[in-house]
């Protein structure tokens, strides 16, 4: 049930991206879309009532791996994370810098480049 | 193979080491870059017919990430080498036209670390950090001017190329739930332990999708023809000699041959892209008056040329595939830092303004002849000798359509070519361009090391030179996944 709400998610960012014409709305979207991709990651290694992948010495290792959770798409969504976070970051700078160049957020409005 | 970090290690390294440079010495952004961009090309150069892996923090195969290098990444790493080192050439005088050579050369250097990492890696997390390193450095790159052209068009790729990022993540992810694996070798394996399932078509379809966006294919191409003449001219060389290749080609076909394998299906798909972008391209560049928009297009439909190649499937094919590949590198590097060069002199880019250029800048018009010449096919230049194995391999294998449409595009290529030469070097000199003189020594001699690679790297087909550098990288995709598996994972 979640898997669907996960890539309906992705899809709403996409849609967002592709139709909206204010570059702030594209950024969203395109935000919207990294976080579904993100909760899809952290989903994949997901187990209900699991623990804590962390082994002490009490751990009994032969269960251990049935029981707690995969720590590797965490991992990779921390780094997915940071990644968005410079992406994200360069978008709005030059989103800025095309409202103090063209003083609009609308992209019909930025046409300079035809052909 | 202790070498291999070291290709990505250094461009890194030194990338942040020069934004703290003092700006006191101001040669010292122009040494420091040049030299790094000349050590890799020793480096990659040495380690030409090797085959191996490096294992970072001493962790073995599926567990660990490790660096692999075998016949194709070696290929492509020569190609980032050449193209770089003569890209930094050019921009030692080139880049006065900007404002901060320091910001320049960091963003350079992770660009090419990022390329070289995507070359180097076997791991399928990996593969999309190095990915998105060389494509953040190259979005910036792409804004370097920051005027109005330079933004809409950085806007536009950022987003086409944000989007692509996100579907190759989607697709890691989708693999890594089917295999519970990252290791592209360990991947494979057990892909084909447990057969094929929907799931892997879907993230192969994402992958089709997300790298189809980075190397431009036609029906994804529409932020190219902005992007890549919006840069400074030696960063449209960078991407369209090298990025759409690594980015794109590279990795989808690492990818498809050797990560999920390859079906008739699948390569239809590629010859089909294939065919759609050279003819695509090639009429769309036609048209143009802008030498570098002109040469955008120009990039679709010779890409097109690669992945139609490749997507026969026959070793003939693939190798057509893989020379046009080398060669496209080096012609269209070639065709663009001429564009740069008579954006330094003469002050414009449009071909209408232009004429009569051949007297005042000799050595532009020379090289400009000998690359135009190489992409439009003509003998003995090294582009005629890959459309022929590609045209070739075409006939071979029965594709007497794609053959045909592979010689159409070939001859209109000739056609928007003369007009560029018409245009630019030949007619009568406009009075506006009276004054203009040779651009400087740099610029030119990394102009003419990339015109005598036009003429010496057709000698790449004969046999000795083949079995050195070519045979190994079409070795390397025609072993399949299995074959990759059992090279890496050593069982």
């Amino acid at each position: 049930m979640i898997y669907p709400l996960c890539l309906m998610l992705i899809l709403i960012g996409l849609y967002g991206a592709a139709t909206k014409k204010n570059t702030v709305k594209i950024i969203l979207g395109l935000i919207i879309m990294e976080y579904g991709i993100n909760l899809f990651l952290v989903l994949l290694g997901y187990r209900r009532n699991g623990i804590a992948p962390i082994v002490d010495k009490t751990t009994d290792l032969s269960t251990f791996s049935t029981i707690a959770v995969d720590p590797l798409p965490q991992a990779l969504v921390l780094t997915a994370i940071v990644i968005g976070l410079g992406i994200v970051a360069l978008m709005v700078a030059i989103s800025i810098r095309l409202y103090e160049k063209y003083g609009t957020f609308d992209i019909t409005k930025m046409r300079r480049l035809k052909g | 193979m202790s070498i291999l970090p070291l290709f990505i290690a250094v461009p890194l390294g030194i990338g942040f080491l020069i934004p703290l440079a003092s700006r006191r010495f101001k040669a010292l952004p122009d040494i420091l870059g040049n030299l790094t961009t000349f050590c890799l090309l020793v480096m990659s150069l040495s380690i030409i017919g090797s085959k191996g892996i490096y294992k970072i923090g001493g962790w073995l195969a599926p567990v660990g990430i490790n660096l692999v290098v075998d016949g194709l990444s070696i290929l492509m790493l020569i190609i980032i080498a050449i193209v770089s080192f003569c890209s930094t050439l050019f921009s030692i005088r080139y880049m006065e036209l900007y404002t901060s050579k320091l910001r320049y050369y960091s963003l350079f250097l992770l660009m090419v670390a990022g390329m070289n990492g995507v070359v180097l890696t076997g791991d399928m997390f990996n593969l999309y950090v190095f990915l998105e390193i060389a494509s953040v450095a190259s979005y910036a790159l792409v804004a370097f001017g920051c005027e109005h052209e330079e933004l809409e068009a950085a806007f536009k790729y950022l987003v086409l190329g944000c989007i692509a990022s996100c579907f190759i993540l989607l697709g890691v992810a989708l693999l890594y739930g089917c295999t519970g694996s990252l290791n592209m070798a360990h991947v494979s394996r057990l892909l084909a332990e447990s057969g094929v399932n929907p799931s892997v078509i879907f993230a192969l379809v994402c992958f089709l999708i997300g790298f189809g966006l980075k190397a431009a294919f036609v029906p994804f191409h529409a932020w190219l023809p902005d992007a890549h003449p919006s840069a400074p001219a030696p960063i449209s060389a960078m991407l369209s000699g090298v990025l759409i290749k690594v980015l794109g080609v590279y990795a989808l076909i690492r990818i498809a041959f050797n990560v999920l394998g390859v079906n008739q299906a699948l390569l239809s798909v590629f010859m089909g892209l294939g065919a759609i972008s050279m003819i695509a391209g090639v009429f769309l560049a036609i048209g143009q008056w802008d030498l570098k928009r002109l040469l955008a297009y120009h990039s679709i439909s010779q890409i097109g040329y690669v992945i139609l190649g490749i997507g026969i499937g026959s070793p003939l094919g693939i190798l057509g595939g893989l020379f046009h590949l080398f060669n496209h590198s080096i012609f269209k590097s070639l065709l663009f830092l001429n564009s740069g060069s008579i954006v330094y002199s003469a002050g414009t880019r449009d071909l209408q303004k232009m004429g009569g250029l051949k007297e005042k800048m000799p050595i532009t018009a020379a090289t400009s002849m000998i690359a135009s010449m190489s992409i439009a096919g003509i003998p003995p230049f090294n582009g005629f000798w890959s459309k022929l194995l590609i045209i070739t391999a075409c006939v071979k294998a029965g594709y007497f359509g794609y053959a045909f449409l592979a010689v159409l595009a070939s001859i209109l290529t000739l056609a928007s070519f003369m007009k560029v030469q018409k245009y630019a070097f030949f007619e009568n000199l406009p009075n506006a361009l009276k004054k203009v003189k040779e651009s400087p020594k740099t610029m030119c001699f990394s102009m003419l090391i990339l015109a005598v690679l036009c003429i010496l790297t057709a000698g790449l087909i004969l046999p000795q030179a083949k079995s050195l550098i070519l045979s190994p990288a079409v070795d390397a995709l025609r072993q399949g996944a299995a074959g990759y598996a059992k090279f890496i994972l050593g069982t």
